[in-house]
């Protein structure tokens, strides 16, 4: 663990800038992603990265160098070119950073079971193998794929002020899918894939539920191919934590995210319906509703102990009872905003600079079983695992879809619907927050996909949430 | 004097050949940017610098097993090598674990492609000072990307692929004081301070529209005029499986209804494959040279995409697509509308600029949702009277571009990818703006 670390000190050492501050991030990644498709391995793909992002800070203006090249001269030469761009830019710069604290805290950061190695290839190729087959002989299962990937990341922060901050970590994205078609209607099921991803060793896997879960979700999506369309009307809606996290994400993340709000984002991912004086103010939902920024919870994916510009993370609430506290805005943001935020500066690797990003963002468990949650409910829906979402550039209109919808009537589950979509606006949706699942129905969940920023990057964030009950939500189904 | 990047993949390519066994097949792609990224928000730079990389994609193949992997390059050839070899070794330990492989198909020409655009970029001080210039007291934001991207394609069978072109792409807004905004995007390889400043003017001239009073609409029905831009997130959310060989043939494309001929599209509407002249490499990923496809006719399925791995599942010729089949230059044929002619054509109903974030409410039966986002306008006897709220739409393609597809117009808009997710994307669309009877808002 951290073998470049000593290099990477003694070449950091040998740079010579004529910056104020400056600091060298370096990322070195390798991924394993597995598959078996119809009962057929995919061929494996592997993939090694590592490389090194050069940021100056020259009379409050910073600019930034990415490179491949290693050496002292590459680096050396990459902090030239942060440096020559920083002057280039000073005249028609946005922001003066001169007053801006820098990171000089030394620590390291793990994920949980870094050091249990993993089954070797063969096994975990065996085990996906193993799944696939165990989906029926059914000619309407036209589809089905069991996947594994496996990323370690290891990051090293340094800066000319003496920070040192190193992060080794590994993420497990299991998954499963099952097509079911009767060649004019098509039904998937899945578990895990783009809604399932931990921190970890190979309990990660054991958590997602892959291991002998394949024969049960080809005969949820046969289900769905017989299953009635979901009603149109409005109704109680119940969301599963596999669709929790998609709300969360889609409706308080992003419009939480400071850089939005302050309109870097305008032109690609969006601005937000939330303004900077909405902190302290907004009732953003019911009194139900708890939302923290919880980077301590070893397993969620975005767990770590300080983001890429080396701000230490701590749990947070951003929404307490309702009222909306702080958003998710790391130093710079907090700088340029003066409001408190959180330590959510990250970058997707060596090639892209820090922006505000989610990280873990989680409600909070209430006090409710899930039978008890169906049994509150008179006429409803329960909706489970994402598979459409589509909000506007405000994040406030949206309309979102599940694999799996099951009626509710006068507190009980009855039959289940196929094509469950549902829509609302962020800004009201939060207040129909009618109850809380408790810890049982808590899942702690994520996803390696959330894209954002110019030029592009893709992160991994985590969202835990218990099944939550909103009240009178339009809900419709599909054409067929 | 430092190696090209031609000269670097060559490089690696003859360590390569020289490494290989004789019971080994391999495929080498390449990919490299050397790229300027400034940021702009309000007329400034938010953030600014620079990225140099490069990667190769290994596959080896002995005895019907492969593997891939992919592995970022030092830029030092001794460095390069060593990864080189430690890719090899992975691979060769890798490939005994594996059973052969039912579906793989190696492309076993060797066909040779160069294609060098090399015409020089503006200095990025030229660039700052027209944005000065020409948006210093707007609100514009956005991002200017520029500089040259490499790809490369080689096989033991002597395949050899270069693509190496010097582009340019700014994307920016510029926004009303009332949040309002308008889109636009000047990108190509030779930069002209007249376009640009030309493609700025249209920009400002929309602002004046974008300050009157917003309309706020019901939900409904509406008649609607989709810009190219509008009408590329529509093909582009088609492209993700739309015309994939595999997705058609495992129930996962939007557009399994029309193959197998059970819905139809717009006799006016002609989807091209159109590689040859694009920006994109004349060469797959999986090292297949790429083919001019015609995916729609008059309305009617024609080609779908097959890789050669698809190719060999489902019993298919395949016809070069990349292994992911999603088109990367598409191309819808022009129709009779002339441009100028829009509004009075539209008469009254909806001006939409731009849509935003779509994605699927039934996707056997190509029912998608989406919204409205920047310039989108009512207009009412061929006059634009006021900006629309934000929008969402709901409806299936089989009417939006079947029964409701009214026209196309004369021009087409060629727009560049402004994707930058990993690296700077090459792909690129070719579209007319479309006329439709009625496009069903629901929120």
């Amino acid at each position: 663990m951290f073998d470049s670390s000593a290099l990477l000190r003694q070449r950091f050492a040998g740079l010579r800038s004529t910056a104020d501050v400056f600091s060298l991030r370096h990322v070195q990644q390798s991924l394993q992603s597995l598959s078996v498709r119809r009962n057929v391995a995919e061929p494996p793909f592997f993939s090694q990265d590592q490389g090194a992002m050069l940021t100056v800070r020259i009379q409050g203006v910073e600019a930034y160098a990415a490179t491949a090249d290693l050496s002292l001269a590459g680096l050396q030469r990459a902090l030239e070119q942060a440096e020559a761009m920083a002057r280039q830019i000073a005249h028609l710069a946005l922001l003066d950073l001169r007053a801006q604290p820098v990171a000089c805290e030394r620590h390291d950061y793990c994920s949980p079971n870094l050091d249990q190695p993993l089954p070797p290839l063969a096994d975990c190729l065996a085990l996906l193998a193993a799944e696939s087959a165990s989906v029926p002989r059914d000619r309407r299962l036209v589809n089905w794929q069991a996947s594994l990937g496996i990323s370690q990341v290891e990051q090293v922060y340094l800066n000319s002020v003496g920070a040192e901050l190193r992060h080794a970590q590994r993420f497990l994205f299991p998954g499963f899918s099952v097509t079911a078609s009767d060649g004019q209607d098509s039904q998937s099921r899945s578990l895990g894939r783009e809604n399932f991803g931990q921190q970890g060793g190979l309990e990660v896997v054991e958590r997602c539920g892959l291991v002998g879960g394949g024969a049960r979700v080809a005969d949820e999506a046969l289900q769905l191919l017989l299953a009635p369309n979901t009603p149109s009307g409005v109704r109680d809606l119940l969301l599963m934590p596999d669709q929790m996290m998609l709300q969360i994400h889609e409706s308080i993340g992003h419009p939480l995210e400071m850089d939005r709000i302050l309109g870097d984002e305008r032109n690609y991912a969006g601005t937000s319906f939330v303004q900077a004086s909405d902190f302290g103010q907004l009732r953003y939902g019911s009194k139900l509703l708890n939302v923290t920024f919880d980077p301590s919870i070893p397993e969620e994916l975005a767990s770590y102990s300080h983001d890429d510009d080396g701000t230490p993370a701590r749990k947070q609430f951003l929404i307490r009872d309702g009222l909306l506290l702080r958003p998710l805005g790391g130093a710079l943001s907090q700088y340029r905003s003066g409001l408190e935020g959180v330590a959510n500066s990250r970058a997707c690797g060596w090639n892209r600079a820090p922006i505000d990003r989610m990280a873990n963002l989680n409600i909070e468990p209430g006090d409710q079983s899930l039978d008890q949650l169906v049994g509150g409910i008179e006429h409803g829906i329960l909706m489970r695992t994402n598979r459409s979402w589509s909000i506007d550039d405000a994040r406030n209109k949206f309309q979102f879809g599940c694999e799996w919808g099951q009626l509710i009537e006068n507190g009980e589950l009855k039959g289940v619907v196929k094509n469950p979509n549902y829509r609302g606006i962020s800004s009201g949706f939060w207040r129909n927050l009618s109850a809380v699942g408790d810890r049982s129905t808590h899942q702690v969940l994520g996803t390696p996909n959330c894209g954002k920023g110019e030029p592009n990057q893709v992160v991994r964030v985590g969202h835990a949430s218990p099944a939550c009950v909103f009240s009178q939500i339009d809900v419709f189904g599909g054409d067929a | 004097m430092a190696a090209t990047p031609l000269q670097r993949f060559e490089d690696l390519l003859g360590a390569l050949r020289d490494a290989r066994r004789t019971d080994e097949q391999f495929t080498l792609g390449y990919s490299a940017e050397q790229s300027q990224f400034i940021r702009f928000n309000h007329a400034r730079v938010r953030q600014a610098g620079s990225v140099s990389q490069a990667s190769a994609l290994l596959r080896l193949v002995s005895e019907g097993r492969q593997a891939e992997l992919q592995f970022t390059l030092g830029d030092d050839p001794q460095v390069d090598r060593e990864r080189l070899n430690q890719a090899l070794a992975q691979l060769r330990q890798t490939l005994p674990l594996l059973a052969a492989d039912p579906y793989l198909q190696l492309d076993e020409s060797a066909w040779q492609s160069r294609n060098l655009l090399q015409q020089p970029l503006p200095d990025c001080r030229q660039v700052l000072a027209q944005v000065q210039q020409g948006a210093g007291e707007l609100d514009l934001v956005g991002i200017y990307a520029a500089g040259p991207i490499c790809r490369g394609f080689a096989s033991s069978f002597g395949a050899f692929g270069w693509h190496q072109a010097n582009s340019f792409n700014f994307d920016w807004s510029l926004f009303h004081a009332n949040g309002q905004a308008v889109k636009a995007n000047y990108a190509g390889q030779s930069w002209s301070s007249e376009a640009f400043a030309a493609r700025l003017r249209q920009a400002r001239e929309q602002l004046d529209y974008l300050g009157r009073p917003l309309r706020v609409l019901n939900p409904g029905r509406y008649r609607a005029y989709l810009a190219p831009a509008a009408l590329e997130e529509i093909t582009g959310l088609l492209c993700w499986g739309g015309f994939s060989a595999q997705s058609l043939a495992t129930g996962d494309s939007p557009l399994q209804r029309l193959y197998s001929g059970d819905a139809q599209l717009s006799p006016l509407l002609n989807i091209d494959e159109q590689v040859s002249g694009s920006l994109s490499p004349a060469f797959s990923d999986e090292g297949s040279p790429r083919n001019d496809l015609r995916l729609i006719g008059a309305g009617r399925p024609l080609e779908r995409l097959a890789s050669a791995r698809s190719a060999a599942e489902f019993k298919l010729q395949a016809n070069g697509a990349d292994s992911h089949e999603s088109p990367s230059a598409l191309s819808l044929g022009a129709g009779d509308l002339a441009s100028g002619d829009v509004l009075a054509r539209l008469g009254t109903g909806l001006y939409i600029s731009n849509l935003w974030y779509l994605n699927y409410s039934d996707l056997p039966a190509a029912r998608m949702t989406g919204l409205t986002r920047f310039a989108t306008f009512w207009v009412e006897d061929g006059q634009i009277q006021a900006p629309v709220s934000t929008m969402r739409f709901d409806d299936s393609l089989y009417s939006l571009l079947g029964s409701q597809l009214e026209a196309l117009t004369q021009e087409r808009e060629l727009m560049l990818s402004t994707s930058t997710y990993g690296q700077r994307q090459t792909g690129s669309s070719h579209l007319p703006g479309a006329l439709v009877r009625g496009l069903m808002l629901t929120l």
